[in-house]
């Protein structure tokens, strides 16, 4: 029986799998974009701030991912479902390359250009959403893409605390020693992410300023 | 007739009376960075309304903490400048931003935007209707001597020259009555650099503005200056008139006159 049957044979399944890993991984980038862009332009701001919030969300991205899920299992509404506990962990990770790149955008922008918006009597407000976000949307963006390409690979993981997704035929596979199973959760995985990475990237370069 | 001619004279000798003295005034003005290093000392200055006063002096002089002290860009440390009579601290500074052309040598045109919407940003955040904004554009392209076609393209897409005028384009849009510029020709060859200074020229012979001009440049100071304000670490040294700067005794003033004339001399002498 090769690869292909096998996919064919349990395509209801796999299709549900990956489903749910989308779910994961489209509601905890979203969360994270939530958080980590207001951080970003803040940080890009408040220079003092800077340094600590990048050094938080570097720490939180050096935790081991099984170790975070095992960390945040006894939180007490969060460990109720593991998907919960799940969006969690994968938003946490998501938020540096979000934050490092809004700020980096922001920071980015000519300061030249801030300077001759500031002098003709924009206020910051107007300064942030008609001038610094639009130039640093492209770097925005690329850190968005970097954000999902992890959470589509880290999502794998999460089936150990039994939050589903594609993970799941992966560690089922690895249990029966199975490497249809093992291929059955990564190469759609992979598939994912690769797909991620085309399509954001692909609205990253129309967005680019000349 | 006769009345509403009346009329207008009473207005206009109110309107003077109403904006006596000068147009921007320093009044013992100082500014330190935050280490506490000195940066300007206690300046007092006035602008006439409709002069082109030159900031003149080497860099590192404060003739830019100078001109963005007018627009508060910066805040002094102590003393006061007043911009038309009124104290600039105690304005809304958005406003009084709005009501100042600023013109700057890296231009800052904003990369994302055409050049119209550079151009009518402001009048489009004072919510003037569109079709104003684009007949004002039209206007004020034609006006700095560019093509009206030019408004769609992006800043990339022009020539220095081109982009700077633009830049002069953009801070004149909303009818300011003052206009700070920080070396607007400064990064331009010097072909270029001329036929901007001589339409400039022309411009303001047109809209009187009230414009305090920063340069380092000596012709660029004499061409343009009604007067001409020396500047050399943090003070201010004189304020002369162009004839009276090539003539004067005062020994930087003069040391600027040597080095002006040194290139020619040089060659000159040279041929001899």
């Amino acid at each position: 029986m090769n690869f292909f049957h096998f996919i064919a044979q349990n395509r209801g399944q796999v299709l549900e799998l990956t489903l749910e890993h989308l779910w994961l991984v489209g509601v905890s980038t979203l969360l994270a974009v939530l958080v980590g862009i207001p951080l970003g332009i803040l940080i890009a701001h408040w220079p003092l701030l800077n340094k600590p919030v990048l050094a938080t969300a570097n720490v939180i991205q050096t935790i081991p991912s099984l170790a975070l899920f095992g960390f945040l299992l006894p939180v007490p509404w969060l460990g109720d479902r593991a998907e919960r506990l799940a969006i969690l962990a994968l938003t946490l990770y998501a938020l540096l390359p979000l934050i490092r790149n809004t700020y980096t955008g922001i920071r980015g922008v000519d300061p030249a250009v801030v300077e001759a918006g500031r002098g003709m009597g924009l206020t910051d407000l107007q300064l942030l959403l008609k001038v610094e976000l639009p130039l640093a949307l492209s770097v925005i963006l690329s850190g968005v893409r970097v954000a999902v390409v992890i959470s589509v690979g880290l999502a794998t993981i999460a089936a150990a605390i039994g939050a589903g997704g594609l993970g799941e035929l992966i560690f089922r596979g690895l249990a029966m020693v199975n490497n249809q199973l093992i291929l059955a959760g990564a190469i759609p995985a992979a598939g994912l992410a690769l797909l991620a990475d085309f399509g954001l990237g692909w609205v990253e370069k129309r967005l680019r300023p000349q | 007739m006769q009345r509403s001619a009346l009329n207008l004279i009473c207005l206009a000798t109110m309107e003077r009376d109403a904006t006596n003295g000068p147009a921007i005034e320093f009044r013992d003005v100082t500014y330190d960075l935050p280490n506490g290093q000195r940066v300007l000392a206690s300046l007092n200055l006035g602008v006439q309304r409709g002069e082109i006063l030159v900031l003149l002096g080497r860099s590192g002089s404060g003739k830019t903490t100078t001109l963005k002290l007018i627009n508060r860009l910066l805040s002094p440390t102590s003393g006061e400048i007043r911009v038309e009579g009124k104290a600039a601290s105690a304005e809304d500074v958005v406003r009084l931003r709005r009501r100042i052309g600023y013109v700057i040598q890296e231009i800052g045109l904003f990369p994302h935007y055409t050049v119209e919407r550079n151009i009518g940003l402001v009048p489009s955040i004072e919510g003037w209707p569109q079709e104003k904004i684009h007949t004002r554009a039209t206007e004020l392209l034609q006006m700095v001597g560019l093509d009206a076609q030019l408004a769609l393209r992006y800043p990339h897409q022009l020539s220095g020259g081109q982009r700077q005028r633009v830049g002069v384009a953009r801070a004149l849009a909303a009818d300011p009555q003052i206009l700070l510029m920080d070396e607007p020709f400064g990064a331009l060859d010097p072909l270029t650099r001329d036929e901007l200074q001589r339409e400039f020229l022309s411009l303001q012979r047109r809209l009187h503005k009230t414009v305090v001009f920063v340069t380092h440049d000596l012709n660029e100071a004499l061409r343009l200056g009604s007067r001409i304000a020396l500047m050399e670490a943090g003070t201010l040294v004189t304020v002369l008139s162009p004839a009276d700067f090539l003539r004067s005794n005062n020994p930087l003033a003069a040391a600027y006159v040597r080095a002006f004339g040194s290139g020619l001399d040089s060659a000159a002498n040279r041929g001899a």
